[in-house]
Order: structure tokens, then C-alpha cells, then sequence
């Protein structure tokens, strides 16, 4: 017995030796193709002017942190969940609720908005992800209708639909994301490879439409195949936990936020980090990330309250804004980019343009 | 159960010997057959239970050691003096008294030493601490460290409704799934990601980063947050007409939206007005079942799992069969691929076939789209919205303008695959 765990034990440390030497030998080959820095390249290109913007819109009706929203194709309705288990889909555009669902359990912390724009998506520490049709005959109860989809040991992070209602993508502090088809809640592809929570994924915006790219508290952003299961990419130069990835519109690169307090930008051509957003000033983690429609700014939320804007090009900050009174947990642009919504842990959402 | 007060320094308590015997006494006592009736006493509205009465104690010592009363009495008192038991009222006098008093059996002395003993010297510490530093310290000093600690506890124990700083999300715990992950699985995963990625064709950083340059700067016309937006941002001035003119369907579509349909094949089949138009023209150019095939896959592909053999069967009748009515202009190779595979049908079998055609409209259809009569004038007719006039009370609100919700309107037309002829509204 004892012989048979040396065996072991000397079989791993040498798979994990092999496995850093690789490593090395990754990054050896990535820095090779390294020929200039973005802040470099963008020296040619006019700097933006000055930025002014504001609360539009302040949107209140939950009664505990918000913790997650999405918007809905029509470019003003948003759907957004809270640690007291309520979710609410507003048209922020009039403020006005227009629909609300109590979970059963609390830190919902993860919800979307479906591409048809008629069921959302939501989940936490139930470890589930349920769909609900959103109806608006009095008579119905909308938690009468819901749809257990997805099912993880631990709790969910994040959710999304993919190009229609009929397929979720989920992300779980189990250390897998997983793709599901709604209606039957079969489970069609899993994706394991981060050692520990995966905190966060994001659809690639690609013609073929087949990657997405997820970050976790293993400091790793993985890029996967959605028909295989595999990994084609992974990013490890953070120093702490991802809490958000995003795509930059193209969809040649993504961003990434992390509770190291930077920004990072990640080239999948080039393989290789090619950007970092960072100043002293800066200690708190940033919480969630989004690009504006041309790919420009890069908006990021972080737990000292503030949201920092970003220049993509040259990686200087253009502007921060205060607001919110507990931290910034999640960020999206509209789909028209007309403006980004944040949601905080001081209980309201806010519109900003 | 050794009981017993703590010995005096110097006098471990194994050489006490009338403790042991002490101890043994309050073992027998505590005989659940030949010891001391123990029940539940009342000691004002409170009940104790496995409580018994002094004058219970007394008569059972009388009993037990054949002695008189008095003997008794006095025996009792030494053991309540020795804390073996204690009183429930009026604990501060160890004193027995043969009545209904009721007295409970001491625990294990070692257990509640363990306990108890070291608080004592914590408190006797913290009282010289605070006696010394309340001598040495002057007035100034004293409200430093006064507020010191009130910031303490008000960071570390915030009132109730006050928001703590130190509040975090639940369990982000990395044990957990590291600890199953780390094994050598994991690692030959690593290993094997590692060898796939060193194989992979990388592109250099300056081509890379001058994409970025040409994307931005392609696009950031088109960026309501970056240029504005005509007429109006509608969050900034209250006015949804910029939402209304960029309408999903909207008969006269924008200059700035045409023109991003010449940005990539992607932009163009995105917005269902451009998809529309594209449609018409491979309709004039008979080639309209290359998008009509491509929607289908997409159908197959984002669909229900229980649709899959139904659509697949559909898509192949329509487009793939020898004579099919739409039949698609696949390669020979892609087309003896897709026909093998449908043998048994997935969602992603028809990837080959579709890809195939995706990527002969993009090359081919989609440049010409660009220059044809048909985009040029699109382009002419599409006017640029007149930047709505800064409102003379900026006060005054606009009344915003609610809108139907998605979920009341009834679902669009979808182009199926058994759909009929180019021409269709192409929304998904």
C-alpha cells in the first residue's frame, strides 16, 4: 500500500512538473510574436475628448443588493436579481416594474434575458438555473410556469442564453460551465478544466458562433469549443480572482476584471495578454466589465463604489464615476450602446449616459 | 469524575486524599439506583431538572453511612463548601440546608477548570492593564485610544442597518473544487492543452493591434457613447424617436445603419432589415436557397433537442436530397461528409454543409450585394436624422413613452426550412 502511494505520488509531482515546464515553453512561444504594445500603436490615434456622463436613470424597488442584470433586445427593458431572492424586469426607460418572481432561495447571482424577449433566465445559491415565461395575464403566476433547467453541485455564477430561448449556457461555483437545452433541461455539453469556481462566461460574438469564454477564482480565463467540450485557449496572468469576462466587439479579444484591481485585454490571434488597465489609485477588484458598441471604452464597475471608463487604445483612464453607495456588482451596455446600466450592492440599479 | 476545587499551587490534587474520597461520596450519590432521588425543582418560574432537594442530600448520607442527622448535615456542608454541590439559590453562600433547597451535582472539576480557569486570569489581566494605563495615561491619550476602539468596533461590529465594509459574497471557496482537481487528471489535461497549444499558429501583436485601430475607428461614427447619437440619446433627452427610427423592421432604415451593412457579412445578416434586402438580391440572382439553407442550420443548431432529428430530416428534404425542390450547391467532398453523418443525425451535422455555404456568400454573393444598383441606392435614400433641438426649459421633462413589452407581442414569422421562396422577413 505504502509503495502503491509513493507511486502516486511521484507519478504527480512529475505530471505536474511536466505540465509547468510546458507552461514555460507556452509562454516562450506567445512572447516570441511580441512585437509592439497597443499603447504604442494607438500613440497615432486622437485622443477622446472630455467625457460627461451621468445618472439617467436610478431604479429602485429592491429591497437587498443587487447582484446581476441583463438587458433585453429592445434596448430599455432590463431584467436584474438580488440577494433577497427577488427578480424584477423593469423597462428602466419609464422606470416603471413590470414584473417581479421571488426565489426560493437567496444571492440570486445570476439572471438573463432571453433572445425573444419573452422568458428570463435566473439562479444562485439553489444551484439551479430556472427558466420563467414572462406572462402578463393577472391570472397566472409566473413561478407556476418556471422550468428547472440546469443543475449544478454548487451555486450559479452566471447564465445566458445562446442564440435562441432554447439552449442556456451556466457557469457554477462547481468548477464547470454547461450548456443545456431548455426544454427537456438534458444536459448537452459540459466543460470542466478550471480548478476552482468559475465565476463568469461570456458568448463570442463570432460568425460561426461556436466559443465562449469563461473566467474563474483559479485566476484563469478559458476559452472553449461548444460542440466538443474542450478548451482552445486559456489566460492565466491575473493575480486573483476573474469576476467578469467580456468580448470586444469584433470578437478577436476579450476583457477580463479581476479582484487584483486591474483590467486585462486578451488577443486570441496574437494569444496573449495585449493590454493592462491599472492605476495606483486603483485597489479595490473591479466586479464586471463591458465594451461600448465600437469597442472604445471599456466600462468597469468595482467594489469601491466607483466605475471606472476606460481608453481601450491607449489604456489610460478617461473618466470615473461616482454614484452608488455600496459596490458596483454587475455592468452591462445596452444592445444599441445608447447607454450602460449598473447595478450595486446599495440596492439600485442606475442608467448611465 | 474527578471533582474538586483546584489545589493550591505547589499540591498537585493526587495527593489529596480526602478530595478522592470526596469524590467518591458524590459518585454514589449520583447513582441513578441507590443514589440521591434527583428530580426537576422549581426555582421561581424557571424549572431545573436533575436538581435534588438539601434535605434529600441529608437523609441519604444519613442513610448510606448509618450516621445521625447532625453528622449528616455537617458532612453535606463540607461538600457543599468543597463545591461538589452547589446551590440554586442564593449561590454565594455554600451552605446546606435540609430543607426543599434544591442543589445540583458539580461537574467535572477538570472539565469546568478547563473551562472557567483561564478566564479568570484574563480578567485579573485585563483589570491591571486598565488600571496601569488609566494611571500612566494623560487626558489626550485616553481620547486617542477611546476612539481607537470605538472605530474598531464600529468597523468590525457595524449597528444593525448599517452597511459592514467587510461583508462578502458567499462561498467563494477554491478548496473545495481545487482539492478533487488537483490529481492527475487535471494535470494531464494541462499537459495535453499545453502540446495542442504550442502547435497553434499565432499572428504577430502589430497586426493584432492595428485590427483594434481600424475596428474603433471604422465603428466610433456608429457609437452613441463614444459620437452621440442622432437625433437625440434617448436616455439623455427623454425622447425614444432615435429607438423608433432604429426599429428592428422599419420601412426607411438610417444612413449609419446601411452603411454598417458593409462592415462584415456578419453586421449585414444581423439586423433583419439587411437580411431582408440581401435576400432579394441572391432572389435576383437565384441563389436565394444558399441563406434560406444557411437560416435552417442556424434553426438546427440554437433548437430544441427534441426538434433535432424532425429539423435535420426537414433541411434534408428541402435542400441536401437528390432533386430536393431548394437544393444547395455544395462541394462533392462536404457534401459525401454531411450525407455520412446524417446517418445519425446531431444538431451539428450539417456544420461542414453550412459553413460551406456561409463562407460562399461572404466571398462571393456579399462583395457584389455591396456593389450592386440595389445597395447603392439603399444607401442614397437613407437619410440622416435632424438632431432634435435642445429643449428651451431644460426643466420641463418629457413625458417618457412607454412601449409593449416582447413578451405581449406575438412571435415573428421564422423562415423554416419547409418556408417558402427569398422574399421572407428573415427575423429570428
Amino acid at each position: 500500500m505504502a509503495t502503491e502511494a509513493l507511486h502516486e505520488n511521484e507519478t504527480l509531482a512529475s505530471l505536474k512538473s511536466e505540465a509547468e515546464s510546458l507552461k514555460g515553453k507556452l509562454e516562450e512561444e506567445r512572447a516570441k510574436l511580441h512585437d509592439v504594445e497597443l499603447h504604442q500603436v494607438a500613440e497615432r490615434v486622437e485622443a477622446l475628448g472630455q467625457f460627461v456622463m451621468k445618472t439617467r436613470r436610478t431604479l429602485k424597488g429592491h429591497g437587498n443588493k443587487v447582484l446581476c442584470m441583463d438587458w433585453c433586445k429592445d434596448k430599455r427593458r432590463i431584467v436584474s436579481s438580488s440577494q433577497d431572492g427577488k427578480v424584477i424586469v423593469w423597462d428602466s426607460f419609464t422606470t416603471n416594474k413590470e414584473h417581479a418572481v421571488t426565489m426560493p432561495c437567496t444571492w440570486v447571482m445570476a439572471c438573463a434575458n432571453a433572445p425573444s424577449g419573452c422568458a428570463i433566465a435566473c439562479g444562485g445559491l439553489d444551484n439551479k438555473c430556472s427558466v420563467y415565461p414572462l406572462t402578463f395575464d393577472k391570472n397566472e403566476n409566473m413561478a407556476a410556469k418556471k422550468k428547472s433547467v440546469a443543475m449544478h453541485t454548487n451555486y450559479l455564477s452566471a447564465c445566458s442564453f445562446t442564440n435562441s430561448d432554447m439552449q442556456i449556457l451556466t457557469a457554477s461555483g462547481d468548477g464547470t460551465c454547461a450548456l443545456w437545452d431548455v426544454e427537456s433541461g438534458q444536459l448537452l455539453q459540459s466543460f470542466h478544466g478550471h480548478g476552482a469556481d468559475v465565476l463568469c462566461l461570456d458568448l463570442a460574438p463570432s460568425e460561426t458562433g461556436n466559443t465562449f469564454v469563461s473566467g474563474g477564482c483559479d485566476k484563469k480565463a478559458m476559452v472553449w469549443d461548444m460542440r466538443s467540450g474542450q478548451c482552445v485557449q486559456a489566460f492565466e496572468t491575473h493575480e486573483s480572482d476573474i469576476n467578469s469576462v467580456r468580448y470586444y466587439p469584433s470578437g478577436d479579444a476579450f476583457a477580463s476584471g479581476s479582484d487584483d484591481a486591474t483590467c486585462r485585454l486578451y488577443d486570441l490571434r496574437a494569444d496573449r495578454e495585449v493590454a493592462i488597465y491599472s492605476k495606483e489609485s486603483i485597489i479595490f477588484g473591479a466586479s464586471s466589465v463591458d465594451f461600448s458598441l465600437s469597442g472604445r471604452l471599456l466600462f468597469a464597475g468595482y467594489n469601491d463604489y466607483t466605475i471606472n471608463v476606460w481608453d481601450v487604445l491607449k489604456g489610460s483612464r478617461v473618466s470615473i464615476l461616482f454614484g452608488h453607495e455600496n459596490r458596483v456588482s454587475t455592468l452591462r451596455v445596452s444592445p444599441d450602446g445608447t447607454a450602460f446600466c449598473s447595478g450595486s450592492w446599495d440596492h439600485t440599479l442606475r442608467v448611465w449616459a | 469524575m474527578a471533582a474538586g476545587p483546584a489545589p493550591p499551587p505547589g499540591r498537585p490534587r493526587a495527593q489529596m486524599p480526602h478530595l478522592r474520597k470526596m469524590e467518591r461520596v458524590v459518585v454514589s450519590m449520583q447513582d441513578p439506583d441507590q443514589g440521591v432521588k434527583m428530580r426537576s425543582q422549581r426555582l421561581l418560574v424557571t424549572v431545573i431538572p436533575h436538581a435534588v432537594t438539601g434535605g434529600d442530600v441529608v437523609q441519604w448520607l444519613t442513610q448510606k453511612f448509618c450516621i445521625s442527622e447532625e453528622e449528616a448535615r455537617h458532612l453535606g456542608a463540607v461538600l457543599v463548601q468543597h463545591g461538589y454541590i452547589y446551590p440554586l439559590r442564593d449561590p454565594r453562600s455554600l451552605v446546606l440546608r435540609p430543607d426543599e433547597t434544591p442543589y445540583r451535582f458539580q461537574e467535572c472539576y477538570d472539565r469546568l477548570h478547563t473551562k472557567i480557569n483561564h478566564a479568570w486570569d484574563l480578567v485579573l489581566m485585563q483589570a491591571r492593564e486598565q488600571l496601569r494605563a488609566a494611571k500612566q495615561r494623560r487626558k489626550g491619550d485616553r481620547l486617542v485610544i477611546a476612539c481607537q476602539e470605538q472605530t474598531y468596533w464600529l468597523v468590525n461590529r457595524p449597528p444593525p442597518g448599517a452597511p459592514s465594509v467587510l461583508e462578502q459574497s458567499p462561498g467563494r471557496g477554491s478548496c473545495a473544487a481545487s482539492r478533487v482537481h488537483m490529481r492527475g487528471d487535471f494535470y494531464k489535461q494541462e499537459i495535453e492543452y499545453c502540446r495542442r497549444a504550442l502547435g497553434r499558429t499565432r499572428v504577430k501583436s502589430s497586426v493584432c493591434l492595428e485590427a483594434y485601430l481600424s475596428f474603433c475607428g471604422q465603428r466610433g461614427p456608429h457609437d452613441p457613447l463614444v459620437s452621440g447619437c442622432l437625433p437625440s440619446n434617448p436616455w439623455i433627452s427623454d425622447d425614444d424617436a432615435y429607438w423608433v427610427m432604429n426599429a428592428p423592421t422599419v420601412v426607411a432604415p438610417t444612413k449609419l445603419r446601411v452603411e454598417r451593412w458593409g462592415f462584415s457579412f456578419r453586421e449585414l445578416l444581423e439586423d433583419p432589415v439587411g437580411r431582408a434586402h440581401f435576400m432579394d438580391f441572391l432572389g435576383k440572382e437565384f441563389s436565394g436557397e444558399n441563406l434560406s439553407f444557411w437560416e435552417a442550420c442556424e434553426e438546427l443548431r440554437y433548437g430544441a433537442q427534441a426538434q433535432v432529428p424532425t429539423l435535420v430530416d426537414a433541411v434534408y428534404q428541402q435542400f441536401l436530397a437528390p432533386g430536393a425542390a431548394r437544393w444547395v450547391n455544395i462541394d462533392s467532398r462536404t457534401m459525401e461528409r454531411t450525407l455520412e453523418g446524417l446517418r445519425q443525425p446531431h444538431r451539428y451535422v450539417l456544420d461542414d454543409a453550412q459553413l460551406h455555404i456561409y463562407m460562399l456568400m461572404k466571398k462571393d454573393s456579399y462583395p457584389r450585394f455591396l456593389k450592386s444598383d440595389m445597395y447603392k441606392g439603399l444607401l442614397a435614400e437613407a437619410g440622416i436624422p435632424l438632431e432634435t433641438k435642445k429643449r428651451v426649459f431644460p426643466f420641463s421633462r418629457r413625458p417618457r413613452h412607454s412601449s409593449p413589452s416582447p413578451a405581449l407581442l406575438p412571435t415573428p414569422v421564422e423562415p423554416t426550412a419547409a418556408g417558402g421562396p427569398g422574399g421572407g422577413d428573415g427575423v429570428a
